[in-house]
Parts: C-alpha cells; structure tokens; sequence
C-alpha cells in the first residue's frame, strides 16, 4: 500500500517536472519567436472561430438563467432592478471565464491531446525530430499562442452575450425597468471585473493548451493510449482551470485592493 | 561516421541492448539484422538521439551525441534522413506538403525552388505527379516512397531506414531495395538498414551486423556473412525456427 501510494506520488511528481520542462522550452520558444505565423493563425482559427457556436451558447443561456433566477430571488426583497447588475458581475468575474474555458477545454483541450496523441503512436513526432524540428516549437507553441490569445477573446464575447441576453430576459420577460437595470449594472460593474475575467481566461487559455499538449506527447501507445490521453486531457485541464480559479480570485481581488 | 561504444538500454525491468559496439565508416552501406523484437529498431533510433542509452555512447562524426540536450541535437540531426516503418508521414498534410516540411523549415529556399526540389525528390522515388495525394489515398510501398524523398530531398549525409520493406509484397519490396542501393550510390550518403528480410540485406550492404542476444553477434560483409558457418547465423539466415515438441 504504502510503496503504491509512493510510486504514484513519483509518477504525479515525474509528471509535474515533464510539464514545467515542456513549459519552459514553450516560452523559450516563444520569446524567441521560433513560432510560424501560418501555424499560429490556423491554430486561432481552431481554437477561436470554430468554438465561436458553443462559446455563445454557453454564454448566451448562461446570462439568461442568471437573469432568471436573480430577479425571482431579488423580487422577494423588492430588489428586481439589480438583477443585470448580479448578471454582469457574476459573468466578468467568475462564470464567463471559467464557464468559457470549460467548453473550450472539452472541445480543444481533448482535440489537442488527440491529434498530438495520434501523432506520437504513429511516430509522426518521431519524424519531426529527424528533420531537425523541435516538436515543442512546432506542436506546443503554436497551439499555446494561440490558445491565450483566443480564450480572452472568446471570454469577453461570452460576457458580452451574457449581459445581454440577460438584459432581454430582465426587460421582454420579467417586465423590468431598462433605466434602472442598465444604472444598476453600471454602478456595480468596474473596468476591474472586465480585467478580472480577461486575466483568469489568459491563464485557463495557458492550462488548456499545455495540459492538452503535455498528454499528447506524453500518450500510451496504441488507440487506448490516445483514448486515455484525450479523457485525461478534459479531466485534468478542467479541474486545474477550477482550482486556478480559486487562487486567482484571492490573488486578483487582494492586488485589486492594494492599487484601488 | 557512427560509433556506438558499449550501448545499453532498457525499457522497465527489460534489458534489450546489453553492451552494443559498432561502426559504420562514412559512404559505407551497413545493414542491421535480427530477430523481431531484439532491438534493432532501438539501436537505429539511439544513432539519431530519439533514445538516449542507459550506458554507453554514441559519436557521429567524431561528436558524442549522449550528453546533448534536444536543442544540440537538432544540430546533428540536420545530417540525418530516416525512414520509418509505417513511413510516418503527415496525414494532415499532401504529398508536396510532407516532402517540402524539411525544406520549409530551413527558410532558406524559394517557394519556386522548393517545388523544384519535391518535384525531384518525387521523381526520384518513381512517384512524380504525386504531390497533391494525401498519405491516406497511398499503398504501403508509395507511402514508404514517399518517406524516402521526404528523406532525401534535404540531402542528409546519412541515412536510416527502419525496416523498410516489412509488410510489402515481394515485388514492392525489390523495387524499395533497388531504390535504397540508387539513392545510395547517386546521393553517396551512409546508410543503415534495420531489417529482418535477407534479399534485402544481401543487396543493399556493403556490411552486415547481427544483432543476437542484445549484442552484435556477428558482422562481416555480405558475401563472408551469408557464407559463415555459425550455426546462430545460419539458423536465422536459413530462417529456421526451434522445433516445438508438444504445440498443445
């Protein structure tokens, strides 16, 4: 028991050590502009056009809900006006960021892992190493890029739907004053929580792609091997997005009282 | 020139290569022979630094290449060509776009002369006219065609082919031999040929090691190998398995 529990804690260890190296050739990489435009613009069009339909969605129904249930709350108390401004918040904040990553970490991160995963079983990376190509130049930094260029872009169009369809929903639906609602929401919505959300969505773009990429190179041999790494690939970059989340708040929110 | 110097390797409690030495001279054809699984293909990879050795080392062109990083490597590796197995071509990519990788990511080439370039390569390896294919829509033999002029087109001082005519038929396969022994001669590049096929290794040699027991076992030019006595390479020569007296 205790020499398993040993050699997983190794194996979790040798893995957190893989990934920092990986991460550090990235941004070596990266800073030396080892990165191809034609690579990196084509992996802005997988990760940020083609999420566009489930980024909106997502964002769209999010702000929706969000819009129903404050004002079905706040009416009890009398308090139906600050029902965009609970919308607007808690989608800059916290749920178009995290909201947004998830989806993306379902749709990218596993299609990363994949096709990388795929590449390595059939030693694909393997050429690329022969013909003097550093797989992580090739294969990491682009996707990297791209991925936290993309994950702002894609939040802050998430945010945008959000209040928006909120604030349909709390004037066609609920029959809400629009002035007061719009007053509302300005009063408690600052530049800081649009920053908040675009930071916290800079660094999911960061985990989504390196974890996507780290279980890529790092597969099983075999379709299982590139199965396991896919599944382990959403799981992984999910749960590290909402314990990120977690510490980013406490992080954001105290540097945010030190400068305001 | 490649030199292996008491090359082990082991993956999990398994050792394959227990202490191998070798030495292929520059323009020099070598084959490596032995059974499926001994290791061949491990030793082949450890001349490109896709594997790094548990012990030993390994100098190509007088540089020891076990102490490099990645990023030193790729230095090296700029002499090598290879061709794998399964061809490893990039199915994302066309014919053209594969052949081309290399040249592109040298930047030192025209569009124009890079196209010039495949369209040799291509011919070269009998396939001209195939660039706008993808890896899918080819048969086993122009796939493995095609990964010998992503191989070439750079014009690499040596070569590796792993096992390059397992799981062709035997015309195919005479037909990659020859193309091994014209590139060869045409290019004068070293080779190294990892294979379990004896037509095969009788053509394309000027040298022949034979990887038994995780170490060279024997070695020799073809004519003296195929010709030895031994009766460990005889019996793997002649294709001659153990008799099993009870199958059930």
């Amino acid at each position: 028991m205790i020499t398993l529990a040993r050699a997983s804690v190794g194996e979790w260890l040798n893995g957190l050590g893989r990934i920092a190296v990986m991460s550090r050739d990235a941004m070596g990489s990266l800073l030396t502009l080892k990165v191809t435009w034609k690579d990196l613009v084509y992996q802005i069009y997988f990760i940020g056009i083609k999420s566009q339909s489930v980024v909106l969605v997502t964002g769209a129904f999010t702000g929706m809900v969000l819009a129903a249930q404050a004002y079905f709350q706040f009416h009890k108390v009398q308090m139906e006006t600050a029902t965009l401004a609970l919308v607007s918040v808690s989608m800059c904040d916290e749920l178009g960021p995290v909201l947004t990553a998830l989806m993306v970490a379902g749709r990218v991160g596993a299609a990363i892992a994949a096709e990388i995963g795929t590449m390595r079983v059939t030693e694909q990376i393997d050429a690329l190493r022969t013909l003097a190509t550093h797989p992580v130049d090739y294969l990491v930094v682009p996707r990297l890029t791209a991925a936290m260029i993309s994950l702002p872009l894609l939040t802050l169009e998430a945010i945008l739907l959000g209040i928006s369809s909120g604030y349909l929903v709390s004037t066609k639906l609920m029959g809400i004053n629009p002035v007061f609602l719009y007053n509302n929401m300005l009063n408690h919505t600052g530049d800081i929580d649009v920053v908040f959300g675009l930071v916290k969505s800079f660094i999911f773009g960061l985990i989504i792609a390196l974890v996507g990429c780290y279980k890529g190179m790092t597969c099983g041999m075999g379709a299982e091997g590139v199965g396991k790494a896919t599944t382990e690939a959403v799981v992984y970059s999910s749960i590290s997005i909402l314990i990120a989340n977690f510490f980013l708040t406490l992080v954001l929110q105290r540097i945010a009282l030190m400068l305001l | 020139m490649i030199e292996v110097r008491q090359l082990k390797k082991s993956f999990g409690p398994q050792l394959i290569l227990g202490g191998v030495d070798l030495q292929i001279d520059s323009g020099q054809s070598a084959v490596i022979i032995g059974r499926s699984g001994g290791g061949k293909s491990v030793l082949l990879k450890h001349f490109i630094g896709l594997l790094q050795p548990d012990a030993g080392e390994v100098f190509v062109d007088g540089e020891n290449i076990t102490r490099m990083d990645e990023r030193q490597l790729l230095r090296v590796r700029a002499k090598f060509g290879m061709v794998f197995q399964g061809a490893a071509l990039f199915d994302s990519m066309t014919v053209a776009e594969n052949v081309a990788f290399p040249l592109e990511r040298q930047k030192k080439y025209t569009p124009a002369e890079i196209e010039r370039r495949v369209a040799a390569a291509l011919e070269m390896v009998d396939l001209p006219g195939a660039q706008k294919k993808k890896p899918a829509e080819l048969s086993g033999g122009m796939r493995k065609r095609v990964g010998l002029a992503r191989a070439i087109v750079y014009e690499p001082q040596i070569l590796l082919y792993d096992e390059p005519t397992t799981g062709l038929d035997p015309i195919v396969s005479d037909s990659i031999d020859k193309l091994i022994v014209r590139v060869r001669d045409q290019l004068k590049v070293t080779s190294v040929v990892v294979t379990h096929d004896m037509r095969s290794a009788q053509r394309v040699g000027h040298q022949v090691f034979m990887l038994h027991e995780k170490k060279i076992y024997a070695s020799g030019p073809p004519e003296k190998f195929f010709a030895s006595a031994d009766p460990i390479v005889r019996q793997f020569v002649d294709g001659v398995a153990d008799a099993k007296e009870n199958i059930f």
